[in-house]
C-alpha cells in the first residue's frame, strides 16, 4: 500500500488575512522534501487558482522537488486536463520525469473547481467533450513509441507526425482522478487507466460499488497492458493526540468548507457534521498515528486500494502542523500500516 | 397498488442516486443519458440492478413522472413536445461555480424552474431534489415517522403533480415539505439556508 498526501499549496494566515502566495510555493517544496525524507510513497500537487490555494503550475513544483527528493513518486492531483493542451502538459511533465529519474506521474481529472474555465477561455457546456477529446490524446501521446503524433480533434489544432519531446526512459503513470460519476469509472477502464477517486465527505464506503463498477467493467474491456490500481484521496491530518488532531483539523477544513459553501451557494458545515464524517466510515481521516493506520488498514480490507493520499493543509493550516502531520504519516501510520499488510 | 413509473434524464452523480432510491422503493425505473442505453449497460449491472436503461425519448414515453438530473447547462436538448403533460421533476440547480454563467439564468426575478416551466409549455414542474447533495440522498434515508427525519422541499404550480412527487419523496426515505407555488423554489436554491443542509420538517417549514 503506499501512502501519501497531496496539496493545493494551502497560504498561511498573517494577522488575520491571507499571506503571501510566494511563501506557499516555497512551504510546498519543503513539505515535499520532508515527505521523500520519511519515506512516504507519493506527493501530488493540485491545479488550483485562487489566492488561498495558489498551486497554479504544478508541473513547475514537481520539477523543482525532482531535483531535491529522492524516491517519493510526484504527481499532479490534479491536473485540470480540460483547460490545457494536452502537448504542453505531456511536455512539462515528462520534462520532469526525466529531471527526477522516472518519478512523476499525472493525475488528470475534469476539473470539480472550475477556476481554469473562464482564466483559459473554455466554455463548461463542453466539460465532457473536451476532457475526453484532451484525455485521448495526452495518452496517445504518452504510449507513442517514436515520440511521434498524428491526431485530429475538436479543440486544438491537427497534428500530423508531429515529434512530441522530450521523451522520459519509459511512458509516464497517468490516472484517472473522479469525484463519484459513475461514467467516469467505465471511461478509466475502458482506457486502461489506473482511478483515482476522491472523497470528500460522506461514508468513503459508498464508493465501493463505484470500485465494483471500475474492476467489472476493466474485466470486460480488457485493454492490454491496463493497469487497474485504485487510489483514495481524502482529507486526513494526523497529531499525536487524536482530539488535538480533530480540533486543529476542523478549524482548517471548516473555514475550506465554508469558502466553498460561500461560492457554490451551500451553508457552512457544522461540528456535529464534522465529528460524523471524521471517525470510522467518514471521509476525513484527522485523528491519532493509530486512529488513522486502523481506518486505512479497515478500508483497505473493503475496497483493496493500493494507494491513500491525504490533503492535511488546508484553510490555513500552520506549515508546523502540516510538516509535523506528515512527519507522523511517514514515521508512524506508514510503517503500522505495511507491517500490518505485509502478508498480502 | 403497484408503483408509478419514474424516468430519470442524467445518468450522473444526482440520476444515479434518484434510480437507486426510487429502484428500492418499487418504482419502475428508467434512466438515460445523451450518449444512448449502450453506455449505461454496465452501471445498471453493477450499480442498479433493476434499472432499465434507455433513450431520453423513450424514458419519457414509457414512464409517469420524469426527473431532470442533467446539467442544466443542457436544457435545450430537452425534447420540449414530449414532456407536454407529464409531471416533471426539475432537480437542477443554476449553479455557475460549476457549471458557468448561462445569460438567461442570470435574471434574478425569475427562478431557474420558472424558466424551465417556460421552456416546456404543458409539463407539470416540480422543483425538488435539487438542493439535498447525491451521497446524503442515500446516507440520510430513514422509514416514514424515524425520529429526526430528513425533510426535502418541493414547489410546483400544479397541486396533483405535487401529490404525487411528495409520494416519490416519502417512498425515497424523506418527508416531503410542500413550500408553495413555483416560485417559492427561490427558498431553496443555491445560496439559502435550505441548501445542501440537513433539516427536519419542522425546522424547514420554521426557516
Ligand atoms: N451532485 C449533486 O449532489 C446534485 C444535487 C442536487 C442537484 N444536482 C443537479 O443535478 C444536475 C446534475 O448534476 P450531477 O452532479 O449529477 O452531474 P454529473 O454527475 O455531471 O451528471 C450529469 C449527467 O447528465 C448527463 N447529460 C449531460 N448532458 C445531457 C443531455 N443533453 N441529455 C441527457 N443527459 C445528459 C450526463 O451524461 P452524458 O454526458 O453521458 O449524457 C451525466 O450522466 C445539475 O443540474 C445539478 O445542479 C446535483
Amino acid at each position: 500500500m503506499e501512502l501519501g498526501v497531496f496539496s493545493f499549496g494551502d497560504v498561511q494566515r498573517k494577522v488575520g488575512k491571507l499571506g503571501p502566495t510566494h511563501e506557499s510555493v516555497t512551504n510546498l517544496l519543503e513539505a515535499i522534501q520532508l515527505a521523500d525524507e520519511v519515506g512516504l510513497d507519493v506527493f501530488g500537487v493540485g491545479e488550483h487558482h485562487t489566492e488561498y490555494f495558489p498551486a497554479s503550475s504544478p508541473a513547475t513544483i514537481l520539477a523543482a522537488a525532482a531535483a531535491t527528493t529522492k524516491n517519493i513518486k510526484l504527481t499532479s492531483a490534479v491536473t485540470v486536463l480540460s483547460t490545457e493542451d494536452p502537448v504542453r502538459v505531456y511536455q512539462q511533465f515528462a520534462t520532469a520525469d526525466i529531471v527526477s529519474g522516472d518519478r512523476v506521474e499525472i493525475i488528470a481529472g475534469r476539473g470539480s473547481s472550475t477556476e481554469s474555465f473562464p482564466l483559459f477561455g473554455y466554455d463548461l457546456r463542453d466539460y465532457d467533450r473536451l476532457y475526453a477529446e484532451k484525455l485521448e490524446l495526452l495518452l496517445q501521446i504518452n504510449a507513442s513509441k517514436d515520440g511521434k503524433v498524428t491526431w485530429d480533434g475538436q479543440f486544438r489544432p491537427a497534428l500530423n507526425d508531429i515529434e512530441i519531446v522530450p521523451r522520459p526512459k519509459k511512458p509516464m503513470d497517468i490516472w484517472l482522478a473522479t469525484g463519484g460519476n459513475p461514467e467516469s469509472s467505465i471511461r478509466a477502464a475502458s482506457l486502461g487507466m489506473p482511478i483515482t477517486y476522491a472523497i470528500i465527505g460522506g461514508h468513503v464506503s459508498r464508493f465501493a460499488p463505484l470500485i465494483d463498477l471500475y474492476r467489472e467493467a476493466s474485466r470486460q474491456y480488457d485493454v492490454s497492458h491496463a493497469d487497474t490500481r485504485v487510489a483514495i484521496a481524502t482529507p486526513g491530518y494526523i497529531a499525536e493526540d487524536a482530539k488535538d488532531a480533530k480540533d486543529t483539523f476542523w478549524k482548517s477544513w471548516s473555514w475550506t468548507m465554508t469558502t466553498l459553501g460561500r461560492v457554490r451557494g451551500f451553508a457552512a458545515p457544522t461540528r456535529q457534521h464534522y465529528d460524523s464524517e471524521s471517525n470510522v466510515d467518514g471521509a476525513l481521516f484527522a485523528g491519532s498515528p493509530e486512529e488513522i493506520t486502523e481506518r486505512i488498514i479497515a478500508l483497505h480490507k473493503k475496497i483493496g486500494h493500493s494507494r491513500h493520499i491525504f490533503q492535511m493543509d488546508t484553510g490555513q493550516l500552520p506549515h508546523d502542523k502540516f510538516l509535523r502531520s506528515i512527519e507522523l504519516l511517514g514515521t508512524k501510520v506508514a510503517p503500522m500500516v505495511r507491517e500490518a499488510l505485509k502478508s498480502e | 397498488m403497484s408503483k408509478p413509473s419514474l424516468g430519470i434524464i442524467g445518468s450522473g452523480r444526482l440520476g444515479t442516486a434518484i434510480a437507486r432510491q426510487a429502484s428500492a422503493a418499487g418504482y419502475v425505473v428508467r434512466l438515460a443519458n445523451s450518449r444512448g442505453p449502450e453506455s449505461l449497460s454496465l452501471i445498471v449491472k453493477v450499480l442498479l440492478p433493476g434499472v432499465i436503461a434507455t433513450t431520453v425519448d423513450e424514458a419519457i414515453l414509457q414512464s409517469d413522472s420524469i426527473v431532470l438530473a442533467l446539467p442544466l447547462n443542457q436544457y435545450k436538448s430537452l425534447p420540449v413536445q414530449l414532456l407536454k403533460g407529464k409531471i416533471v421533476i426539475d432537480a437542477m440547480n443554476y449553479w455557475p461555480p460549476t457549471e458557468g454563467e448561462i445569460p438567461e439564468f442570470m435574471n434574478q426575478e425569475v427562478t431557474s424552474s420558472e424558466y424551465i416551466e417556460q421552456y416546456l409549455p404543458g409539463a407539470r414542474i416540480v422543483k425538488t431534489l435539487n438542493h439535498v447533495a447525491y451521497n446524503e440522498l442515500e446516507q440520510h434515508s430513514l422509514p416514514e415517522a424515524s425520529p429526526g427525519r430528513r425533510a426535502i422541499a418541493l414547489a410546483g404550480n400544479d397541486a396533483d403533480a405535487k401529490a404525487k412527487v411528495e409520494l416519490l419523496i416519502n417512498d425515497m426515505g424523506f418527508d416531503a415539505v410542500d413550500l408553495g407555488v413555483l416560485s417559492n423554489g427561490r427558498r431553496f436554491q443555491p445560496d439559502t439556508s435550505l441548501f445542501n443542509t440537513r433539516l427536519t420538517a419542522q425546522e424547514i417549514r420554521s426557516t
